[in-house]
C-alpha cells in the first residue's frame, strides 16, 4: 500500500464555491444578465404524436418586441448524445413525439411579450396514435414514432447476451427463484431549472452559458445543428443547481437559445420552467425486469437471467448505452458464472428517459437484491450470508471479462451488518417494523468517448506563476459535487500548499483543457489523474533548479509545507516553493505543464463489450430498518446505515454528502416519486407538489461509515461515491419493507395505497 | 402596460419600484433590484428557493404579489452578511458543515432557518425539519444542512 501520510487529501476542507453560494453571490445561468438581452419562451406541442402540417408565426414575429421566431425547419440536423444514433431535434421537426415538445421558440425585449406571441403561433397537425405503454408501442400494427429504425415496431435498439451454460447451470441448482419487477418514471428534480444565454458577437463567433454537464458534448452538438467550426463556439458553465444525469446531454433550450439569438442578432436567455424540466426529462428508464436467479444448496449463485423491457420515451438520448448498461451491471458486485441477458428500449410517445444517477444500475439492483433475499429467506439463511458468500473479492474478472482492480465489498457488507444490528434484527422485530440489506457498486468512470476517438478523456494543465499563484484548468464541471474541490485539493497536496492557495479554472471549453464532461462517477478518478500528473510534471521542472541550487540530485527532492527539501537531508537541504518557483521563471520562462488521463481499452467480442469497463469500482452496503403504519399504510424509514469503499476519501465530509444526499434520493424513488402520464401523453404532475420528493421531514437518521479502502492505482486511493450508494437504496428500504409485514414489493413507489391493499390482500388470504 | 409604484425596504435600504399588478415579489428581486440570491426552482412555492424575509416572516417570493410589498421590510440573502461582508453564523454554519452542494436551495434554506432561529433560538431538530420542509434540497439529503441549523443556533445563543 502507498505511502498515506497526507496533508490535504482526507482532510474536510471547505469548498471554495461555498461561501459565495452561501451569500448568493455565486452566477447560475438565469442570474446572467447581458446588454440587450432577449427572453425567450417556447410553444410547446399540445399532441402527443402528430405530423407537423402547417406553422404559421406571422402573427407572433408581427407582435411589437418580437425579435425573432424560430420552428424546427430552420435547424433539421438531427443530433443526440449517441452520436451514431442522432434522432433529435432542435424544435420538432415535421414529426411530434411527446405532448409538450417544442414545435416554435420566440425571443422577446420581456417574458412577457415573449409568452404572449406563443398564442399568436398557429399549428395545424395531423394525429397519430399516442402510445404510453412500450407494450402498446410494440405491437406489430403500431405506427413507428421514428420510422427511420431499423428495429421493428418501436423497438429502438435490442440485444441479447450470454455468458456460460445458462439452461445446464439452471438445471443443476438446488433452487430457482424468479420474478418480474417494475420500476418507475422518475425525474431528477434537480433544484435549478436548465437555463442558457447564448450571444453571438460581431465575428459571428458564439458564447453560451449554460448550466451543464457536457460542455464538450454540448460544444460538439451546437457545431453540428447550427453547422459553424467548434473553433468559434465557447461553452461556458456558471455554477450548476444540480444535475443528477438530468443535464447530461444538450438540452432543447441550448439550442433554441443559440439559433434566437444567431437570428435576432441580440444574446438571448432561456430559462425552462419547472413543467418545462419534467418535459425535457431524461430521468431514469422504467423497466419491466423479469429476473431469474439459481443457486446451489449453500446459496452460491449458479446463474442469472434477466430480461428486461426499457420504456425509452420519445428519443434516443443516452438509451442505448443505459441498455447495455443494465446488462453490465447484472455481473456485479456478486459471482456469476452464468449469465444470460436479453434487453430492448422501446421508443414511447413520453418525455425522453436518459441519464439519471446511477444509471442502467438502480433497476437491475433492485430486482437482484430483492430476489436474493427472497432466496436466502426461503432456504433458511440470513441474507447476510448469502450476499458474503457470493461477494467477490478484493480482485475479481467478471465472465463478461470487466477486471476489477480493487474491491472492499465483503468488508462494507460486514460493517454495515455490524454498524446497524442487522443479525440482531432481521426476522425478530416485532410486526410492522423491519430490516432490510442490499448492497452495490458503480464504475469510477468509462473506458470509451462516445464517438471513435483514442483521445486522453481528461487533460489538465497547471500553471505556476509567481504573480497569479497556482492555477488548474480543467475541462471537468462542477455541477454542485464539489469536482473543482477534489481537483484543488489534489493539486494542493502534490505541489505542498495549502488548498485555498489552488484556483481551478473549469467548466470551459476555451480556457481550460479538454475533459469529457461530469456524468459516469468519472472526475475524481480521470480528471484527478490529469491534474496529479501535471503536478508531477511542474515539480519535475521545479526541483531540477532547485537541485542545482541545493547541490543535490532532482530525484532527492520532495515538497511540503511549502518547501523543497532533500528527503535524505531535510533540515540541511531546503528552499522555500515560491523562491525555487522565482529562479526557474527567470531562468526559463513560463512555469506549466499538463497531464492527461486515458482509461484502459478492455473489451469483448459480443454486442455492448464495451461497455461497463471501467478504471476502478466503488461498493457500498447498507441496511433501512422501517416502520410500517399498518392502520394508514404509510412507510417511514427510520434508521439507515452504509458502509461505503470509495477508496481513499479526498474530502470525507462531502463523500458523507454524497451518500447522504443518494440515500435520500433513492428513498424518494422506492416510496414517493413517480411521474403520471394520461392516455394522450400528458404528464399529470409537472411539478413539485404533484412529484413528491423527499424533504427534511422524511429524513431517516443516517449514519455512513468510510471502509478502510485505498485503491493504489488511483489517484491518492480514490473511486467514486456519487453513484454507487444510491444503488442498493431501493432493495434496501423494500427488503426491509417485506421483514416489517411480509409482503414482497416488486413495484414502485410503494405508496400507503398499495400497503394497505397488500396487507387486505393478505388477512383475507390468511382467513 | 399598466404600472404602480411601491416602496419598501430591502436589506435595510429604500427601493421604489414601478411594477406590473401581476408580478411577483421576485421578479421585482431579482429581475429590478438585481438581487439574485434568491432563486426561482418551480414558481410555484413548492420549492423554497424563492425564500426571502418579508417583516421577518420566511415567505415565497415567487408566489408573494409584489404590491403586497409595498410598506414591507425585505431581507434577501444578500442583507445578511455583516457589514465588512463577514457570513452571518447560519451561513458560516451552512459552509462549515458542509450543508451546501449546487448550492441552489442554500439562499431559501438559510434564510428559512434565519426566521426560525429568530422565533426560536435553541429549536429541537424535530422542528428544524419541519421548519425546513418547504425547502427542497436534492443533493445534501438534508442531514448536514440540519446538522448547520444546530450548530447555527447554538452558536448565536451562546
Amino acid at each position: 500500500m502507498a505511502e498515506k501520510t497526507f496533508r490535504v487529501v482526507g482532510t474536510s476542507v471547505t469548498r471554495k464555491d461555498a461561501p459565495l453560494k452561501a451569500r448568493g453571490e455565486a452566477l447560475y445561468a438565469d442570474d446572467i444578465r447581458l446588454p440587450l438581452m432577449l427572453h425567450a419562451r417556447v410553444k410547446r406541442a399540445d399532441v402527443g404524436h402528430a405530423r407537423i402540417l402547417r406553422i404559421d408565426t406571422s402573427k407572433a414575429e408581427a407582435l411589437p418586441g418580437v425579435k425573432a421566431v424560430v420552428v424546427g425547419e430552420e435547424a433539421p440536423i438531427p443530433y443526440g448524445i449517441v452520436p451514431q444514433m442522432p434522432t433529435e431535434y432542435a424544435l420538432a421537426y415535421k414529426k411530434v413525439r411527446y405532448h409538450g415538445e417544442p414545435v416554435a421558440a420566440v425571443a422577446a425585449v420581456d417574458p412577457d411579450t415573449a409568452e404572449k406571441a406563443l398564442d399568436l403561433i398557429e399549428v395545424e397537425y395531423e394525429p397519430l396514435p399516442v402510445y404510453t405503454d412500450p407494450k402498446e408501442a410494440m405491437a406489430p400494427d403500431a405506427v413507428k414514432i421514428h420510422e427511420e429504425s431499423p428495429f421493428p415496431a418501436n423497438i429502438a435498439y435490442q440485444a441479447e447476451q450470454e455468458f456460460g451454460d445458462v439452461d445446464r447451470a439452471f438445471a443443476e441448482s438446488h433452487y430457482v427463484l424468479e420474478k418480474t419487477f417494475r420500476t418507475s418514471y422518475v425525474n431528477h428534480a434537480f433544484l435549478e431549472p436548465h437555463s442558457a444565454v447564448a450571444k453571438f458577437d460581431t465575428n459571428g463567433e458564439l458564447t453560451i452559458w449554460s448550466g451543464t454537464q457536457v460542455p464538450h458534448y454540448l460544444h460538439r452538438t451546437l457545431s453540428k445543428v447550427l453547422e459553424m467550426p467548434m473553433q468559434k463556439i465557447h461553452v461556458k458553465v456558471p455554477k450548476v443547481g444540480g444535475g443528477f444525469g438530468g443535464k447530461g446531454e444538450v438540452s432543447n433550450n441550448e439550442l433554441i437559445a443559440a439559433l434566437l439569438a444567431r437570428k435576432a442578432g441580440r444574446p438571448v436567455k432561456l430559462t425552462y420552467s419547472r413543467k418545462e424540466v419534467f418535459l425535457q426529462h431524461r430521468g431514469r428508464h422504467p423497466i419491466e425486469i423479469r429476473m431469474k436467479i439459481g443457486v446451489d444448496r449453500d446459496g452460491y449463485i449458479q446463474a442469472l437471467e434477466y430480461d428486461g423491457t426499457m420504456d425509452g420515451g420519445a428519443y434516443g438520448g443516452w438509451g442505448v448505452v443505459i441498455l447495455f448498461y443494465t446488462a453490465a451491471m447484472l455481473h456485479l458486485p456478486y459471482k456469476v458464472k452464468n449469465v444470460r441477458f436479453r434487453g430492448r428500449r422501446v421508443y414511447t410517445n413520453k418525455p425522453t428517459c436518459g441519464a439519471m444517477r446511477g444509471l442502467g444500475g438502480v433497476q437491475p439492483r433492485f430486482a437482484m437484491e430483492s430476489l436474493l433475499d427472497q432466496i436466502a429467506i426461503d432456504l433458511g439463511m440470513s441474507p447476510y450470508e448469502i450476499k458474503k458468500k457470493n461477494a467477490i473479492d478484493q480482485t475479481h474478472e467478471t465472465v463478461s471479462g470487466v477486471y476489477v482492480r480493487h474491491s472492499e465489498y465483503k468488508q462494507c457488507i460486514d460493517k454495515v451488518v455490524e454498524n446497524s444490528g442487522y443479525l440482531e434484527k432481521h426476522r425478530k422485530l416485532p410486526f410492522g417494523r423491519g430490516v432490510g440489506l442490499a448492497g452495490g457498486y458503480y464504475i469510477s468512470g468509462t473506458a470509451y468517448t462516445l464517438y471513435m476517438s483514442y483521445k486522453p478523456h481528461s487533460t489538465a494543465t497547471v500553471r505556476v506563476d509567481t504573480e497569479a499563484g497556482v492555477t488548474v484548468y480543467c475541462g471537468a464541471t462542477d455541477i454542485g459535487q464539489g469536482s473543482d474541490m477534489v481537483l484543488g485539493m489534489m493539486a494542493a497536496e502534490k505541489l505542498g500548499l495549502p488548498f485555498d492557495q489552488i484556483h481551478v479554472v473549469s467548466g470551459d471549453t476555451t480556457l481550460a483543457p479538454f475533459d469529457l464532461g461530469s456524468f459516469a462517477s468519472r472526475v475524481t478518478v480521470a480528471a484527478g489523474t490529469a491534474v496529479c500528473q501535471a503536478c508531477d510534471r511542474v515539480l519535475e521542472k521545479i526541483f531540477s533548479v532547485a537541485a542545482v541550487q541545493l547541490g543535490c540530485r532532482a530525484q532527492q527532492l520532495a515538497v511540503a509545507d511549502g518547501e523543497i527539501y532533500s528527503v535524505f537531508e531535510p533540515h540541511k537541504k531546503r528552499m522555500g516553493f515560491w523562491e525555487a518557483v522565482e529562479r526557474y521563471i527567470d531562468a526559463n520562462g513560463p512555469l506549466v505543464a499538463s497531464g492527461e488521463f486515458t482509461p484502459p481499452r478492455r473489451t469483448g467480442k459480443f454486442k455492448g463489450a464495451n461497455i461497463g469497463h471501467s478504471p476502478t469500482y466503488g461498493f457500498t452496503a447498507q441496511v433501512a430498518e422501517v416502520e410500517v403504519d399498518t392502520e394508514t399504510g404509510e412507510i417511514r424509514v427510520v434508521n439507515y446505515w452504509e458502509a461505503g469503499d470509495c477508496g481513499q476519501a479526498i474530502n470525507p465530509q462531502s463523500v458523507e454528502g454524497q451518500v447522504e444526499g443518494s440515500i435520500v434520493m433513492g428513498m424518494g424513488q422506492a416510496l414517493f416519486e413517480q411521474v403520471r402520464v394520461a392516455e394522450d401523453g400528458r404528464l399529470l404532475n409537472p411539478n413539485l407538489h404533484d412529484y413528491k420528493v423527499p424533504t427534511a421531514a422524511d429524513l431517516p437518521q443516517i449514519r455512513t461509515h468510510i471502509v478502510d479502502s485505498y485503491d493504489p492505482d488511483s489517484p491518492f486511493g480514490a473511486k467514486e461515491s456519487g453513484e454507487g450508494p444510491i444503488q442498493p437504496v431501493i432493495p434496501a428500504i423494500l427488503n426491509a419493507i417485506y421483514d416489517a409485514i411480509g409482503v414482497r414489493f416488486t413495484e414502485m413507489p410503494v405508496t400507503p395505497e398499495k400497503v394497505l391493499e397488500a396487507l387486505e390482500r393478505r388477512k383475507s388470504e390468511r382467513s | 402596460m399598466e404600472r404602480i409604484t411601491i416602496r419598501f425596504k430591502v436589506n435595510g435600504e429604500d427601493a421604489t419600484v414601478a411594477v406590473a399588478p401581476h408580478w411577483n415579489l421576485l421578479r421585482v428581486l431579482r429581475e429590478e433590484l438585481e438581487l439574485t440570491g434568491a432563486k426561482e426552482g418551480c414558481g410555484a412555492g413548492e420549492c423554497g428557493a424563492c425564500t426571502v424575509l418579508v417583516n421577518g416572516r420566511a415567505v415565497n417570493a415567487c408566489l408573494y404579489p409584489a404590491v403586497e410589498a409595498d410598506g414591507a421590510e425585505v431581507t434577501t440573502v444578500e442583507g445578511l452578511a455583516g457589514p465588512g461582508g463577514e457570513l452571518h453564523p447560519i451561513q458560516r454554519a451552512f459552509v462549515e458543515k458542509g450543508a451546501v452542494q449546487c448550492g441552489f436551495c442554500t439562499p431559501g434554506m438559510v434564510l428559512s432557518a434565519k426566521a426560525l432561529l429568530d422565533r426560536v433560538p435553541l429549536p429541537s431538530e424535530e422542528e428544524i425539519r419541519t421548519a425546513l420542509a418547504g425547502n427542497l434540497c436534492r443533493c445534501t439529503g438534508y442531514a448536514q444542512i440540519i446538522e448547520a441549523v444546530q450548530a447555527a443556533a447554538e452558536e448565536l445563543s451562546r
